[in-house]
């Protein structure tokens, strides 16, 4: 049965849930076919997470493989395949629990780099899974600088082999997944060497597992990193190179060969390396960040709604946590946000296949632009869903330190995101660096792309509100978030070229700015997120409820920024110090209004209780007879601890007494 | 050692031995912790595999074995002194938690402070020789901070002259208490008092759990481990749940309040004295907080002198990411950060040290003021040192997730302490309250004294003519006086706002307590500015204590950057209230810069000076010699899923399956 205290919560929802389902989830149609897809995976025991908080990193190491295998034969059951539209839920549904995410990327990069021979080669035979890949690019002392890696493939004309070497410790292959325990096969990048001259970096296959009994290759040494805070189940691992030879077929040659006499041809462009990049920083949004947050958001405001604590008024029952205003104050703020950024990767996904249309018409055009907005969001969104999931984790009191609140493991996995696919500063100097450009562009009236033509339009002026009912409306804050964010590059820029005038060295300008630099991408992020939601909510039917709801968590999302960036609006005063009190007052006021829907928006997010695998969490609120429950499973608890009888007994018990 | 650092260390400008001399207190203090420190790290008792290739039941194992030989040694050493035996137990178990925290830090000072003599008689001498083990058993599962809210109910019988212990609900089975899963055999339980019909309220009985010899639970005693935590493997968090569990009248704690063998009870005479032991605690955790932030900074940024990425300028090599502003914008301030906190910290501990005597003499008039404080500045520092731990972690890029990096470990083990010790939003509260009262005192016209004292100038203020914001205060930047002055009047106009608006509530709703809810983000956004103010102030005090001219001025550089990045990071409280103009904001944000580079080159010097042995710091990353590849290929084979060349699910599914197909 339902705990009353969320039942409660259910009854006085202001909109229907299930219609809130379908529109997040792009028609009812989808809403059926994802849940068709959970259901079937979930009702399968081998993907049980059950013992997932209690298993060591052999066993969930072992667990993922296996769920992994089986995933395959589930597939080939269910009739589902990696084209169809079953395919984007079923990660979801496993919640990433599973190995082999490498050997996809291997695969992938294949067929990106590879000639049509080379993919019709290993392309079967990954599929078929009679080999597994993985991706070596990351080594231990280089990383998002790929020009600094340092392993060598040496071509010899002689036996048409090249030569791959790690020429010392910090040039091991260090991190791919998949690696440490299971890749047969990885693309090693390496600094290409013919007749004593370097290219540059290139992509090799390396078998490094035999195919039969799986020991290393000869010349290869291999094996897993280590523990890490997270992703126990993945075998990220190291790689040695000793002379290991490979044919000359085995260099990926879409893009640049080495000829048998050792002639170097390159062909065609590579900027659809960026598109790759661009397509990974978008793709993992969704998932490695923007789920993570709307899961934290429903274990932390169900148990919100459910746990008490002190009174509010005197007499009365101890009052449930959510109805806190400094608890509210954590909590809704992260909800609207992960709406917001459920819509900014509809966004996303929209300007990227537009893109790729274009792309397959082989005009790039759009690239620079879709480049830096999936470099600047990928890091504004893993970095701002990260602090949402810590502020949930620790809004949850004692409990959310228990494993069993599924908080902790959200957390440790969710904050990788902002490291890999490209470390959020280094991303967001990328996303500065294009908006410099076109600010310069613009400011001499050359055409700028889409996203950056309001840094053209804008002029300095000051925010209009006259109350706090004002700052409501959609223009008002809109624009507030225009303001500062042409504010911050035009005077980074303005900045950058005095330095410059000064006779400081380009460079070295740069790197005296990138603070700002970094500050003014993540406003112009916010700004187009909090544009993109407004424009959202806008386009949204007004029936059932829904566009009312979602305008108070646009409102709330984007005066919550202001709220915590007081600064940098009342900076040159566009909004005065009385303004300022009037968003405060607002933002307030909505945590009361919006406090109310609490419990139904997070619903929405239609998480099943094993896909949240949370004892707080759970849709029926029963939250201390499941802690209670699962507490008794853990394996601490199956006999009595060795410990005592070994230690504690005989040495505190026989010479403690003497002393 | 590795040459970069050999080049920073040679670079520095001052003596980190002299620095270190300050962080302890004294030449001889620093002296005697090295010869400690020695003592337990080159013992070979203390020796073990690394930590994270450990599964919790072997973690569990160690920290007991551990626990067990340090209460031998230090009796068998003669330690005694508090700090001596805090150096002693945190290099036994490097910083983290162990099962006997409850039994030394809560069970035997709750028998010395709330027993009577026969009771000490009774338990504290087996206690101390560890044939009775204790916890501390407050928290239940559905409540923490709101102490009357517990449930576990303890029903006189005067027909036995027992108390009748009971858990009668779900919500209130104890859970949490550390040491109470698998080691303890006793545990102080906190349960509401019931006799002749009537509650009496809370209090603490010594409840015997396990039996002596074979530590199986007894009856009517259901014991267990809480489970896998974000963390604190070591310990074993236990739950306790209580059926008509019986023990005798005695057993209740009885030197304040007492039950008579007919059941009259006897109400205590005070119980402010409870405060005291909170105070003691969490000024522990204003020092946690510096040493914890401290380790993270010695980790980052070692390692951003060893690591070398990208291209500063073209054609040259690949420089030390020390040297890209953006990493120095994330380190720094967290460096200086660090310092701050370890004074504010040693603040604390003397100003408890000089009133403990008046406490004891029963003067309480400073307690209530320090209190507040505490309360607050364990909020502020373990927030800041929590969120700064994560900085440190993400700017050491993709190592700082493996566990050799040590940080992680750093963060778990310290991150709940937001929670425990009073839960950080309700301690903010706390001194919101204090705040509040301050105010008021001083709009009726009364003065008020300490830290507070800010508040007093707010009266005269506001006779005068001027709008609010035109009261500037003359700020001068490179100043830390001056910069004491600013977030003086940042908080000053936050208090004032905070009052002011929780009187508007007022006017408008029904209670007050539906008035203070409706204000307290506002409360809460004050009592930081004020700790903020606190901050500020100590570090800019210690700076002038400091004698060696080469030490200060690299403090004065630190307590600048500490201020002004404060207010870069905060510039809409000081832009709101007028104190800061926009384009002084400008110029705060572009020395900000400045110091940065002025701080590089004392960098790893300054993390040096902490002085944290490699052993203690358990980091590959944060090595002092600065060998980091090597020693990570090392640690990694290590690794449990390394054990074997072919792991054993190649032959369980990878091979069936490549059959199959």
């Amino acid at each position: 049965s339902v705990n009353p205290d969320l039942a409660s919560e259910r009854q006085t929802a202001s909109f229907s849930v299930e219609k809130l389902t379908a529109w997040l989830d792009n028609g009812a149609e989808q809403t059926r076919l994802r849940r068709a897809v959970v259901e079937a995976i979930e009702c399968d025991p081998v993907f049980s997470r059950e013992n997932q908080y209690f298993q060591s990193q052999n066993e969930r190491y072992e667990a993922a493989v296996r769920k992994a295998v089986h995933l395959q034969k589930k597939m080939h059951e269910m009739g589902w395949s990696e084209e169809g539209p079953e395919f984007k839920y079923i990660y979801r549904a496993v919640a990433g629990d599973v190995a082999f995410l490498l050997h996809r990327v291997f695969m992938r990069s294949v067929s990106m780099l590879g000639s049509d021979e080379q993919i019709a080669k290993w392309i079967p035979l990954a599929s078929q899974y009679r080999l597994i890949g993985s991706y070596a690019q990351t080594e231990l002392g280089h990383g998002t600088y790929l020009q600094g890696l340092e392993t060598t493939a040496v071509f010899d004309v002689t036996t048409q082999e090249f030569i791959l070497n790690t020429p010392q410790i910090s040039a091991m292959k260090w991190w791919p997944g998949d690696m440490g325990r299971s890749a047969t096969h990885t693309v090693v990048f390496a600094q290409l060497y013919v007749h004593g001259k370097c290219y540059g970096i290139h992509p090799f296959i390396v078998q490094i597992r035999s195919l039969q009994d799986h020991s290393l290759c000869p010349g290869i040494i291999a094996g897993d990193i280590g523990p890490k805070m997270n992703f126990e189940h993945i075998d990220n691992g190291y790689l040695m190179l000793q002379n290991v030879h490979v044919p000359r077929e085995n260099m990926l040659n879409k893009f640049c060969e080495v000829q048998p006499d050792g002639t170097y041809v390159r062909r065609g462009s590579q900027k659809i390396n960026y598109f790759t990049m661009t397509s990974v920083r978008i793709s993992l949004i969704s998932g490695e960040a923007v789920l993570p947050l709307m899961k934290a958001c429903t274990i932390a405001i169900r148990y919100s709604a459910v746990r008490r604590q002190s009174k509010l008024k005197p007499g009365e029952q101890e009052a449930k946590i959510l109805d806190y205003q400094t608890q509210q104050e954590k909590l809704l703020p992260q909800l609207a946000a992960a709406y917001a950024f459920h819509f900014i990767d509809d966004y996303l996904q929209e300007l990227f296949d537009k893109g790729y249309r274009e792309i397959q018409r082989k005009n790039f055009d759009t690239l620079p632009e879709l480049h830096a907005l999936s470099s600047g969001f990928k890091a504004m969104v893993t970095q701002y869903c990260t602090s949402g999931v810590e502020i949930c984790l620790r809004a949850c009191g004692g409990h959310g330190y228990s494993l069993l609140s599924g908080l902790p493991s959200l957390y440790t996995k969710i904050i990788a995101s902002c490291i890999y696919e490209g470390e959020n500063t280094i991303l967001l100097l990328q996303t500065a660096r294009f908006l410099i450009k076109c600010f310069m562009a613009a400011s001499t009236g050359q055409p700028v792309p889409p996203s950056v033509t309001y840094l053209a339009a804008a002029k300095p002026r000051n925010c209009s509100a006259k109350n706090k009912l004002d700052f409501l409306h959609p223009d008002i804050y809109t624009e507030a978030y225009q303001h500062v964010a042409v504010r911050l590059i035009s005077s980074t820029a303005a900045k950058l070229q005095d330095l410059i005038q000064s006779g400081v060295k380009k460079h070295d300008a740069w790197n005296q700015c990138t603070v700002q630099l970094a500050q003014a991408a993540k406003a112009h992020c916010h700004y187009i997120t909090v544009k993109n939601f407004a424009e959202t909510v806008e386009k949204i039917e007004p029936k059932a409820g829904i566009q009312k709801i979602m305008k108070h968590l646009c409102d709330l999302f984007a005066l919550h920024g202001i709220f915590s960036n007081t600064g940098v609006f009342l900076h040159d005063g566009y909004i005065s110090g009385a303004q300022m009190d009037m968003v405060t007052a607002s933002y307030l006021d909505l945590l009361a209004i919006i406090r109310k829907d609490a419990v139904p928006l997070v619903d929405a997010f239609d998480f099943t209780d094993k896909s949240l695998n949370s004892a707080l969490g759970s849709y029926d609120g029963q939250v201390y007879q499941r802690l209670y429950e699962w507490a008794q499973k853990s394996p601490t608890n199956k006999q009595i601890s060795p410990a005592y009888g070994k230690y504690l007994k005989p040495l505190l018990h026989n010479r403690l007494s003497k002393l | 050692m590795n040459a970069d650092l050999r080049r920073e260390r040679a670079a520095a400008t001052f003596q980190t031995e002299l620095l270190t001399h300050i962080l302890d207190g004294g030449a001889e203090r620093t002296r005697r912790r090295k010869e400690i420190e020695t003592l337990v790290l080159n013992d070979p008792d203390f020796q073990h595999e690394d930590l994270n290739f450990l599964s919790r039941s072997q973690r569990y194992e160690q920290a007991i074995r551990k626990s067990a030989l340090m209460v031998m040694k230090l009796r068998e050493y003669g330690i005694a002194d508090p700090e001596e035996i805090y150096w002693f137990k945190s290099f036994v178990h490097r910083g983290r938690p162990e099962p006997l925290d409850l039994h030394l830090g809560m069970f035997l000072p709750t028998l010395l402070t709330q027993a009577t003599p026969e009771q000490q008689d009774r338990f504290f001498m087996p206690a101390w020789n560890l044939e009775i083990i204790g916890t501390y058993a407050q928290t239940e599962m559905g409540h923490g901070t709101h102490l009357r809210g517990l449930e576990t109910t303890a029903t006189y019988d005067p027909a036995t002259q027992e108390f009748i212990l009971n858990s009668p609900t779900v919500t209130s089975i104890k859970w949490w208490p550390g040491g109470l899963g698998k080691t303890s055999n006793h545990a102080i339980v906190l349960a509401q008092l019931y006799t002749q019909g009537q509650c009496k309220g809370l209090h603490a009985f010594i409840v015997p759990i396990r039996q002596l010899g074979t530590h199986e639970p007894l009856p009517g005693i259901t014991v267990g481990d809480i489970g896998p935590k974000f963390g604190y493997d070591e310990m074993d968090n236990g739950y306790l749940k209580m059926d008509n569990f019986r023990i005798p009248r005695e057993n209740m704690l009885m030197k304040y309040a007492q039950v008579e063998p007919d059941g009259t009870y006897v109400k205590p005479v005070s119980d402010k004295l409870t405060y005291g032991t909170m105070v003691f605690i969490r000024s522990l955790i204003v020092g946690d907080s510096a040493r914890s932030l401290s380790r993270a900074c010695t980790i980052a940024i070692r390692y951003s002198a060893v690591r070398h990425q990208s291209e500063l300028k073209p054609g040259e090599p690949e420089p030390q990411i020390l040297d890209y502003q953006t990493q120095q914008y994330k380190l720094f301030p967290l460096l200086a950060t660090a310092y701050a906190f370890h004074f504010v910290g040693a603040y604390i501990k003397d100003t408890y040290r000089r009133i403990s005597g008046d406490i004891n003499a029963g003067d309480l008039s400073e307690l209530p003021e320090l209190h507040a404080l505490t309360a607050g500045l364990k909020a502020f520092t373990s927030w800041t040192a929590n969120a700064g731990i994560e900085e440190c972690r993400m700017a050491c890029g993709g190592h700082g997730y493996s566990r050799c990096s040590g940080i992680p470990d750093i963060y778990v083990t310290f991150t709940p302490s937001c929670t425990y010790e009073g839960e950080n939003t309700v301690m903010m509260l706390q001194t919101a309250r204090f705040l509040v009262k301050s105010y008021t005192q001083v709009s009726s016209g009364q003065r008020v004294t300490g830290m507070v004292s800010y508040l007093n100038d707010l009266s005269s203020q506001r006779i005068q003519p001027q709008h609010v914001a035109a009261r500037a205060v003359t700020v001068r930047i490179n100043d830390p006086a001056s910069l004491v002055e600013a977030y003086k009047a940042r908080a000053a106009r936050l208090v004032e706002a905070a009052a002011k608006n929780l009187q508007a509530e007022l006017n408008h709703r029904k209670t007050k307590e539906d008035a203070w809810n409706r204000t307290s983000v506002d409360l809460v956004r004050a009592s930081e500015a004020h700790c903020h103010y606190v901050v500020v102030k100590l570090f800019t005090a210690k700076l002038a204590e400091v004698s060696n001219a080469a030490v200060r001025a690299v403090l004065t550089e630190l307590c600048l950057l500490y201020a002004l990045h404060g207010i870069s990071k905060n510039t809409g409280d000081f832009l709101q209230a007028g104190i800061l103009t926009g384009a002084q904001i400008t110029q705060v944000n572009q020395r900000v810069k400045e110091l940065l580079a002025v701080i590089r080159r004392n960098a790893v010097a300054l993390v040096d000076a902490f002085d944290f042995n490699d052993i203690y710091l358990g980091s590959v990353l944060g090595r002092y010699d600065g060998n980091v590849y090597e020693n990570m290929f090392e640690w990694a084979k290590k690794s449990p899923l390394n054990k074997t060349e072919v792991h054993e699910s190649f032959h369980k599914h990878l091979k069936p399956m490549q059959a199959k197909l």
